[in-house]
């Protein structure tokens, strides 16, 4: 139920995340969620591709610094309440969100919610213990 | 007419500026006999010296002329961190009265000491200083060097007073209160670093002050190196004279040497501070007008002697007595060094500090460049790492951590504020395989 997100570390100066883009692009690396994180003076680009180890591998070999880390992704019904759902089945379990980013497809009615978690397995636990929809990373990179 | 005329050779009189004519024959017997005391103190109460002089067989006694000065050993700065913090202390602490620190080559700062004698001679060659600026009893002396740890500070401010001078202690910092009181209390002199008195210059102009229109006439710049062009531009803005004035904490702090009002060159106050100046390759004396290390030996400091200190700072004695009657040699202004020691806002910044913090924080050594440049007359110090695999996490909040602790550690180690930036790997340019150090964007 994991799923490997790869994060990079990127100045917070104009053009700096074309060139991690170009590179995946070339490679055909698909993006498919992408989320930055940033300060004044730089930021974290976290994105879930395609194909996580080829892109890995590409951007390491560029000089970037990568960091593949596990998080969950869940599916919710894109309506008001969706993501407090999922919220209040970990409330008082003590599992702790490190950050959490979304996006909806606007073709529908569907809503991915991406979630890291200090222990991902706990996660898992109660996730589904709570009836809540883990996507695999086959169907969430599934065109 | 008159009181013109006197007003200039009052203050050239001073009393405690007799030593400054002293016949040449006798200044050097009264060094000869000072330097035989000297490095006999320093060889019965101080260890590391004893030991350096008996590697070389050589005993106090066999220093019969000035010549043999070159037989002495050296003094390096790594010996007084090795010896941190009290080893190479000539008097028990008991007759210490002041302890200062200035900062080391790694994190370990250097610490100085003074005996109630040596806190006298530092006093009278400030007050030596002063008066060859033109200074007397009567002027308004603003002291905007730190007080505190740092000797510029309590340097000037005893001298400052000494003279008779009436002293404000507005210490650094601050700039718009420094002008206030500048302003409104008739400030006629003030001591600082050059490149803190043109941000004044700045800062009086946004805030409509015209210096040119105070009472203010002299300037007494130190603790880092400046030039004329520099001197030019800061007369030009402010109507002052300003002179260049010359220390180090391990000898004594400001006050070993100074610029009379003929500007050329920096007399040393010889009957205290012995200069030679030798070849930083190989340790050989040079002769006058030859340019190499200045080395300096006090000649009458208790608590701590200094024999053959290699100063580090690269300038020449000039040769020929100054048009202003004083029999003291003159070194050239000091433009570089000879080791990779960066002068910061007045404050002593190695790069080896900067890596001893970054080790201590990360384990292993980053990339990391250090860029100077100068904003608004303030020298800023940026250091950039490159942010490697070990350190990299996909938390922001983690980073930021990571940003702090190194910004913590190197503000501790440096005693100075530096920006931290992180960057992206392999972006620090490296020739040969080696980065580039230091990147100084600073003219002056």
């Amino acid at each position: 139920m994991k799923i490997h997100q790869i994060s990079l570390f990127v100045e917070n100066k104009p053009g700096h995340i074309a060139a991690p883009a170009r590179l995946l692009a070339k490679e055909g690396v698909d993006i498919r969620a992408l989320y930055l994180a940033d300060t004044q003076q730089y930021g974290i680009l976290r994105m879930i591709v395609s194909d996580w180890e080829k892109a890995a591998q590409t951007l390491e070999a560029h000089g970037f610094v990568v960091k593949v880390t596990d998080v969950l992704a869940i599916f919710v019904t894109d309506r008001p309440g969706g993501l407090a759902d999922v919220l209040e089945a970990l409330d008082g379990t003590g599992i702790n969100i490190e950050y959490m980013y979304a996006f909806s497809d606007v073709r529908g009615d569907e809503a991915i919610l991406i979630f890291r978690f200090a222990d991902p397995d706990a996660a898992i636990a109660r996730l589904q213990a709570a009836g809540i929809n883990l996507l695999p990373s086959e169907e969430l990179l599934k065109k | 007419m008159m009181s013109s005329v006197l007003e200039s050779s009052v203050a050239d009189c001073h009393p405690a500026n007799a030593p400054d004519y002293m016949p040449v024959a006798q200044l050097r017997e009264l060094q000869l006999q000072r330097l035989q005391t000297v490095v006999a103190r320093a060889w019965h109460q101080v260890e590391l010296f004893r030991s350096r002089m008996d590697e070389r067989g050589l005993a106090p006694q066999e220093i019969r002329s000035l010549e043999d000065i070159g037989k002495l050993p050296f003094t390096v700065k790594s010996d007084l961190r090795d010896t941190y913090p009290f080893g190479l202390f000539a008097s028990p602490m008991k007759d210490v009265v002041r302890l200062h620190v200035s900062s080391g080559t790694t994190g370990k700062p250097i610490v100085v000491a003074y005996t109630k004698e040596d806190v006298d001679v530092w006093t009278s060659v400030m007050v030596r200083c002063l008066a060859g600026c033109g200074l007397h009893h009567g002027d308004i002396v603003q002291i905007a060097y730190g007080y505190g740890l740092f000797t510029g500070g309590l340097g000037a401010h005893y001298g400052a007073e000494a003279l008779g001078a009436t002293v404000v202690p507005t210490s650094g910092g601050n700039a718009d209160r420094q002008i206030m009181l500048m302003k409104d209390f008739g400030v006629t002199a003030i001591c600082c670093t050059p490149t803190y008195f043109l941000h004044l210059i700045d800062r009086a102009a946004e805030l409509g002050v015209e210096l040119k229109e105070l009472p203010l006439r002299v300037g007494v710049f130190g603790a880092e190196p400046w030039t004329d062009s520099m001197r030019r531009h800061i007369e030009g803005l402010s109507s002052i004279e300003a002179f260049d004035i010359y220390g180090l904490s391990e000898i004594i702090g400001p006050g070993v040497g100074c610029e009379c009002r003929r500007h050329q060159g920096l007399h040393i106050f010889e009957d205290h501070f012995y200069p030679e100046i030798v070849d930083p390759a190989t340790g050989e004396p040079l002769a006058d007008g030859n340019e190499g290390e200045l080395v300096l030996t006090t000649l009458s400091k208790q608590a701590m002697p200094m024999v053959r200190y290699r100063t580090r700072d690269i300038t020449m004695i000039l040769p020929g007595q100054c048009e202003c009657g004083r029999t003291l040699r003159r070194i050239g202004r000091i433009g570089r060094r000879s080791d990779d020691m960066l002068i910061i806002r007045g404050v002593n910044v190695f790069p080896s500090q900067v890596e001893a913090a970054l080790l201590e924080i990360e384990g292993t050594l980053p990339h990391y460049q250090i860029v100077l440049t100068r904003e608004q007359g303030l020298d800023e110090m940026e250091v950039q790492v490159e942010v490697t695999p070990r350190m990299f996490t996909d938390k922001i909040g983690a980073l930021q951590g990571l940003h702090d602790r190194l910004q913590g550690a190197l503000d501790h180690v440096l005693g100075i504020r530096v920006r931290v930036a992180l960057v992206e790997a392999n972006t620090i340019e490296r020739s040969q395989g080696k980065a580039r150090r230091v990147i100084d964007r600073r003219t002056s």
